[in-house]
């Protein structure tokens, strides 16, 4: 090739070339560097639309982490954030593309719902009754609705992606069934208040023997969070099935020749991402809203696959990354208009994807 | 029920998913797979309303929804072809983009219209034809005939011209094309481009013909979604795409009209007198589309046909396994 006959306008020119090896601090490096330049546009975005960007992060700020309460607020909504995050975390490793978390914590929601909605019962049950069990059956009705996207996928090669989207829209449907219509409050499209057994332990319900907890909401789904966190750490690093979802996402031929069954290894993961998906439903009737309404969740399933992917899948990350975005969720329910958190998430996707390519090569400022 | 009226509306909202789905199919068949239909879809739904709107002038309204769905799909083609990220979650991170920013700039637009921006026609002879006359020819939007003339348009370009295998080895054997001297990235950006100008296209066809207004949130409705899944069902041919798309689109119709009548041949409708039970019904097309896949993947594992062998793969010169 010759093209250096003219000469060049910039005597500099950026080289890349292929990385050997990644150092460790890198991924760390180049994703706070990313969420960095993401903020940056997003603060001229913002700008360009009329507003104030130093305003708006200001604003993020105070209302996310100013104080302890509103810090206990952001907990809160880091809670299902974090199962969310770590169902697509769990499946994007196999490169399993579940976006169906959404629809999964919709049904994992409804299945803990049901467990107090329906007569089955007795009134006064003990919470260390009620409250397990609806810890099954968010998960159940949660695996269920994931692990058959996994059996779609398995059985007749359907692709995950829109099969997991199309099965959110038909859970959410499926809720707005239950709280119009047989779990309906006097019309209303919600159901009633659970009884006090069905509630997950709350900071302010110690308020009593330690005084400055009054207030506090952050839940025990919090802590339940991070001992998922460590559970889906140890599956994937200390586990022989942690070795073979990690070996299929990474090779999936090499896979199949190690003799690993693929079919039953999608449904498996799928049965657990749904679970975890599940789950957030679960602590987010249990120990936040307490009762079933329509628009439960306001697209946590799909903060999950970002906080998934600014984590790089690894769980104590996605634990980081779901208080950032939980923050993200609470300051962005005052922010008008209200597309700009949705911009903001997009934007941040890109910017940690587009990084990547630092990861895999060198780049280099080079005299022509 | 009137078939002929619900067929004719399929017909009508089946051209979103047309649009949508002949440019994901013309985008992946260069082996870009773009997962952000329902972005695209979004800023050309608000960017052909409110330029249509504004300027009094629905043809630039048109033009500027396809400019729009072109640009942000520009956005994934850099990402994708140029820093090689991964295609998927930048379709993904395109879905988050695209809808923030036509929520955005929406924000306090007026809602509904009564009349479609766009002007309807009726061709004189060919709507005589009973039923088909009176489904396909009968007082539809200018943007349904575009549908009818893009299908052959688009299968003789990919299947029938030179820049049309170019385009497949491309999407093939990049490496291949490359040494034929076709310019795989040029390529590859080209049909991004169209694919993204297409999706603007189906977003205004919502806008300004079959549900004229701006319905915020509730604009898109997952078609995007529903467009990309189709894709996979027409085994990415424009003709299966036709086929899909007005089936889905017709059931999604029905599901309307079931709910009018009082009874069905003197059975109580429970749609009609139990009102939550209407949710499954609009639980239909989605389980279609479901359904529909499943048949399409079978079909294709049986007729030995598959994606695009390069689908979503990255190109770098000179690099092995390729």
């Amino acid at each position: 090739m010759t093209t250096a006959t003219r000469r060049p306008l910039i005597p500099w020119s950026l080289r890349t070339e292929q990385r050997l090896v990644t150092p460790r601090w890198l991924p760390f490096a180049t994703t706070v560097g990313a969420v960095m330049v993401a903020l940056i546009i997003s603060g001229l975005l913002i700008a360009i639309i009329g507003g104030d960007p130093f305003n708006v992060g200001a604003h993020i700020i105070e209302s996310s982490l100013g104080n302890v309460g509103v810090l206990s607020d952001t907990l809160v909504k880091a809670t299902p954030l974090i199962f969310t995050g770590l169902a697509c975390a769990l499946a994007f490793r196999m490169r399993l593309w579940n976006i169906g978390a959404e629809g999964q914590l919709y049904f994992g929601a409804w299945g803990a719902s049901a467990v107090v909605l329906l007569p089955i019962l007795p009134a006064h049950t003990s919470p260390f009754v009620v409250v397990p069990l609806m810890f099954v059956a968010g998960v159940a009705a949660g695996a269920l609705w994931g692990g058959f996207a996994g059996w779609l996928k398995a059985r007749f090669n359907v692709n995950e992606i829109i099969s997991t989207l199309m099965l959110n829209y038909i859970a959410i449907l499926w809720v707005r069934y239950w709280v119009f219509g047989p779990w309906s409050e006097g019309g209303f499209q919600l159901s009633k208040q659970f009884p006090r057994e069905a509630w997950l332990p709350r900071l302010t319900d110690f308020a009593k023997a330690v005084p400055d907890l009054a207030g506090l909401t952050t839940h025990l789904g919090f802590l339940i969070g991070l001992v998922c966190a460590f559970l889906v750490w140890f599956l994937l690093k200390r586990t022989r099935k942690g070795y073979e979802i990690r070996l299929i996402g990474d090779n999936p031929r090499a896979a199949r020749y190690a003799g690993i069954n693929i079919g039953r290894n999608v449904i498996l993961v799928m049965l657990m991402s749904g679970g975890l998906a599940g789950l957030a439903g679960m602590v987010e009737v249990s120990g936040s809203v307490h009762r079933l309404q329509d628009g439960i969740s306001p697209g946590y399933g799909f903060t999950g696959v970002i906080i998934a992917y600014l984590a790089r899948f690894n769980p104590f990350g996605v634990v980081i990354a779901a208080i950032l975005f939980g923050a993200l969720t609470l300051a962005g329910r005052e922010i008008q208009p209200a597309g700009i958190p949705a911009m903001i998430q997009g934007i941040v996707l890109f910017c940690v994807i587009c990084s990547d390519v630092l990861l895999r090569n060198r780049v280099r400022l080079v005299h022509r | 029920m009137n078939f002929e009226i619900i067929f004719a509306a399929g017909v009508a909202s089946g051209t979103i998913l047309l649009f949508a789905a002949i440019g994901e199919i013309f985008t992946e068949r260069a082996g870009i797979i773009n997962l952000g239909v329902e972005g695209m879809m979004m800023v050309g739904a608000l960017a052909g309303f409110k330029i249509g709107i504004d300027t009094g002038n629905p043809w630039l309204g048109l033009a500027m929804a396809m400019a729009a769905g072109a640009s942000l799909s520009l956005l994934h083609a850099i990402v994708c072809i140029h820093f090689q990220a991964d295609q998927i979650v930048s379709g993904l991170a395109l879905t988050f983009v695209g809808t923030g920013i036509a929520l955005v700039l929406g924000e306090g637009l007026a809602s509904a219209r009564t009349s479609a921006l766009l002007p309807t026609l009726t061709i004189p002879l060919l709507s005589q034809i009973p039923f088909i006359g009176g489904v396909f020819f009968t007082d539809q939007s200018i943007l349904v005939y575009l549908g009818y003339l893009l299908v052959p348009v688009a299968y003789l370009w990919i299947d029938h011209t030179r820049p049309g295998m170019h385009l497949r080895a491309v999407g093939e054997q990049p490496s291949a094309a490359d040494a034929l001297g076709v310019d795989v990235y040029r390529t590859r950006y080209a049909y991004t481009l169209v694919g993204g100008a297409l999706a603007g296209l189906a977003g205004a066809t919502i806008s300004m013909a079959v549900t004229p207004g701006w319905f915020a949130n509730q604009e898109t409705s997952g078609l995007g979604w529903i467009a990309v899944g189709l894709v996979i069902f027409a085994q990415w041919s424009p003709g299966r795409a036709l086929i899909g798309a007005y089936l889905i689109a017709i059931i999604r119709r029905m599901t309307l009209d079931l709910q009018g009548p009082s009874d069905f041949f003197g059975i109580p409708n429970p749609f009609f007198t139990y009102q939550p039970s209407t949710f499954f019904l609009n639980m239909l097309p989605y389980a279609m589309v479901i359904l529909v896949l499943v048949i399409g993947s079978r079909e294709a594992r049986r007729r030995r046909v598959g994606a695009p062998a390069s689908l979503g793969v990255p190109y770098v010169r000179g690099e092995r396994g390729h």
